[in-house]
């Protein structure tokens, strides 16, 4: 059965490290449905966050595959459950038709935005949340004429991630060990084994 | 030739090694020469000249063989690395060039062979500019490679080479391809080499759990019909000696995929065949009554496992395999023995009691006795007048004693050279496995003597897939290259008109293929040959090409019609093999 998996990936930063991650993806026709990449808190250290619909077989030959790549550290797979996540959305809407007609105050206190920008013509809110937090807000704002929404990649935190944080550091100040075990524990990722 | 670099002698932090000032090019070249390269394959052109420039003084150390496509300088990198275990070393320009690197770098991956292809690149200023031969080799070779980099600055070279002939040639081999742009190629720099041992997010061999090796040796203890199934996995990790002690303790019927061949002399006893659509019939059988399958160095291609919903469904999967994406890929393993077969072998030899297994491994040879009577005999002395594929292996193997490489190319021919070639040294089997590349043959052949001079190269070619690299006859000439060329001309593109027989009510849609005169081509390229059309005069050519010195070429007219069997047609379980 399909669901929804988070791919978590950490890999050298380097040029064309995405074209190498989307290849392994979009050759077996897989469509990715979130891709997030950003520095992790280590210099040289990407962290990859992917949201892909798959089951859970495919999944997991799909991350042995990433981690076969020579400039991938470590990718791990997770369910919904198995992660806490976020998305991001950013709401331009018309000052007058809002401050008009919406209780501003109401709205922030009642779907947790903020208002980042005010102008005299156009306000810009910000929410996070899940999915359909998100979405619902879009419904709000439509009647008031929404003038543009954007919604950023989803970032998630495996709720398991004992030591991630250590281990990043780790292997920033020393090349890692040559005894590292990789796929030890196949089923059970709650270890960060770089 | 070193007389063009200046020695500065700047110490390096670690005291060890000096640099010297020279340009990106002598850089590679004495890069090459560290990395103990002794022969290159390419093809020069504009966006690569600067290395060509530097190569003219290091032709005594290295060997450049110039090949008439570039294709071709992959293919006859991978004969090279095949051969010999060492790391076949590419070069050709940017553009057109580089594009034509790319069959050669599927092949090579799929059949994970080391390869380094450097290419010419453009000037980095112009990257992206459509420049004159200018392409984005990187990334359209990004599935087909284990590894790329593109250096715009000649300073990365020494600590790109390394990792890419360390990467290339560890855990589980395969292509690697550096791009190198034109200016990066002449700029100077102070120059220091070491060789690559370690990359941090790189992990070539997976650690052996011994918990695994304990548990796979379990299941082999209490089988009572256990099989083994081995790949190229055992040539590539240098592993044949453990691989036959191990079988041989516990007296295991091993069989072979294509690329696994002569791994394990094919006059072993335990040797029961080869694997897969056209391989023998017992080992394809007995996958499905097995009670444990122990897989080594194999990746369970849909070749070797036909329909996979039952493909050895009773038995107990043990995997050895040193790429840990392989495990479960294809094949659910019910114990997976991570690592280098060089190690897991012994470890679980040690483990594994002495068996006899006598009347299980007579069990294969009672089935091995029904297709010798239902088709080898028909294919290795057939009672009609035209020659058949098989008769002529089995007589190059009287002559050779199964002691020459054999070089085959992809479709009829070379399932027959797989099946009935003998080999008695490992390394002796040079095929495209898994892309089955049409015109590898040839290409692979040059590499492949280039690889073991001291030995008799024999490429076995069909009339078709020839034509598709018959440029390279050029390079035999030019170069002196002996290989022994034995083109089995049946006038048809044969397997995919066996397919039409078989499959397609004998509609043979363009698979009758027209060749020139062999004989009289290979003249002109100065290169002896002659053509057999009889049985009797069969033996005596076979022996005159052996025994002549240097390259010859020997056209043998075979049966049209003639099908590769047994076979297991597409879609269907290896248990349900076809002996006719």
């Amino acid at each position: 059965m399909k669901q929804e998996y988070t791919i978590t990936v950490y890999t050298e930063d380097r040029v064309g490290m995405v074209g190498r991650l989307a290849n392994i993806f979009s050759r077996r026709k897989i469509n990715i449905e979130y891709l997030n990449t950003a520095p992790s808190e280590v210099q040289g250290i990407h962290r990859f966050t992917i949201v892909i619909q798959e089951t859970h077989e495919a999944v997991q030959k799909l991350v042995r595959q990433i981690e076969k790549q020579v400039d991938v550290l470590k990718a791990y797979f997770h369910t919904e459950e198995e992660v806490i996540w976020q998305e991001m959305g950013l709401f331009k809407v018309p000052s007058d038709s809002i401050t008009e007609k919406v209780k501003v105050e109401r709205l922030l206190h009642e779907y947790g935005a903020r208002a980042i920008a005010i102008r005299k013509d156009y306000i810009v809110f910000e929410a996070t949340g899940h999915r359909e937090e998100i979405d619902r807000l879009v419904k709000f704002f439509e009647p008031f004429g929404l003038i543009e929404f954007v919604r950023g990649a989803r970032v998630a935190i495996i709720k398991k991630s004992t030591g991630f944080h250590e281990k990043v550091k780790e292997f920033e100040r020393k090349q890692p060990a040559e005894n590292f075990e990789i796929n030890s524990i196949p089923e059970d990722q709650s270890v960060f084994s770089l | 030739m070193s007389e063009t670099i200046q020695e500065t002698d700047t110490k390096t932090t670690q005291n060890t090694t000096t640099t010297r000032r020279v340009s990106g090019s002598e850089a590679i070249l004495e890069i090459f020469l560290k990395e103990g390269v002794e022969t290159l394959f390419g093809y020069p052109g504009g966006a690569i000249m600067p290395l060509y420039d530097v190569l003219y003084h290091y032709n005594d150390p290295l060997k450049h063989i110039l090949v008439r496509h570039e294709q071709c300088s992959v293919h006859a990198a991978q004969g090279y690395a095949r051969v010999s275990g060492k790391t076949g070393v590419v070069l050709a320009t940017s553009g057109p060039g580089a594009t034509n690197l790319v069959t050669g770098l599927a092949d090579a991956m799929i059949d994970s062979t080391p390869v380094v292809c450097i290419t010419g690149q453009v000037f980095a200023p112009l990257l992206g500019t459509d420049a004159f031969q200018e392409t984005d080799i990187i990334n359209i070779t990004s599935p087909v490679t284990k590894w790329s980099y593109q250096i715009t600055d000649a300073e990365e070279i020494p600590a790109v080479l390394s990792k890419a002939f360390y990467i290339a040639a560890s855990g589980r081999p395969g292509p690697v391809l550096i791009d190198i742009t034109k200016n990066a190629q002449v700029q100077e720099f102070d120059f220091a080499y070491e060789k690559c041992e370690h990359i941090r997010s790189y992990r070539p061999k997976p650690v052996v759990r011994k918990e695994y090796v304990e548990q796979a040796a379990e299941l082999i203890n209490a089988a009572k019909k256990p099989m083994v199934i081995f790949g190229q996995g055992v040539i590539l990790g240098n592993a044949e000696k453990e691989f036959k002690a191990f079988i041989e303790k516990g007296n295991l019927p091993a069989g072979s995929t294509v690329l696994g061949l002569s791994a394990l002399d094919s006059d072993h006893p335990l040797f029961v065949g080869m694997l897969g659509m056209h391989g023998n019939y017992a080992p394809n059988v007995m996958t499905n009554e097995c009670d444990v399958l122990i897989a080594v160095g194999m990746r369970f291609d849909d070749r070797v496992t036909g329909r996979l919903d039952k493909y050895a469904k009773q038995a107990k999967v043990v995997h050895l395999d040193i790429d840990p994406a392989e495990i479960d890929k294809n094949v659910k393993a019910d114990v997976p023995v991570w690592g280098d077969c060089k190690e897991t072998l012994p470890m679980l030899t040690k483990l594994i009691e002495e068996k006899k297994h006598t009347e299980w491994v007579a069990q294969f040879k009672e089935l091995a006795k029904k297709e010798d009577e239902v088709c080898i005999k028909k294919e290795l002395y057939p009672e009609t007048d035209v020659l058949s594929m098989g008769e002529v292996v089995r007589i190059l193997n009287e002559i050779t004693g199964g002691d020459a490489v054999i070089v085959s190319d992809v479709g009829q021919h070379q399932m027959v050279a797989c099946r009935y070639a003998k080999f008695t040294k490992s390394k002796s089997n040079v095929t495209s496995g898994g892309l089955g590349t049409m015109g590898f043959g040839l290409p692979a052949a040059i590499g492949a003597k280039l690889g073991a001079p001291e030995r008799e190269v024999i490429a076995v070619v069909g009339d078709g897939g020839i034509q598709m690299t018959i440029q390279e006859l050029g390079t035999i000439m030019q170069n002196n290259i002996g290989v022994k060329i034995l083109i089995l001309n049946n006038h048809y593109l044969g397997m995919v008109r066996q397919w039409q027989e078989l499959f397609m009510q004998r509609r043979y849609s363009f698979t009758d293929i027209e060749s020139p005169d062999f004989v009289k081509l290979a003249s002109a390229y100065d290169i002896t040959s002659a053509r057999v059309e009889q049985r009797d005069q069969l033996k005596a050519a076979l022996e005159a090409m052996v025994k002549h010195e240097g390259s010859y070429l020997l056209e043998v007219k075979v049966g049209r019609e003639n099908n590769v069997f047994p076979m297991v047609p597409q879609g269907c379980s290896v248990s349900e093999i076809r002996l006719s």
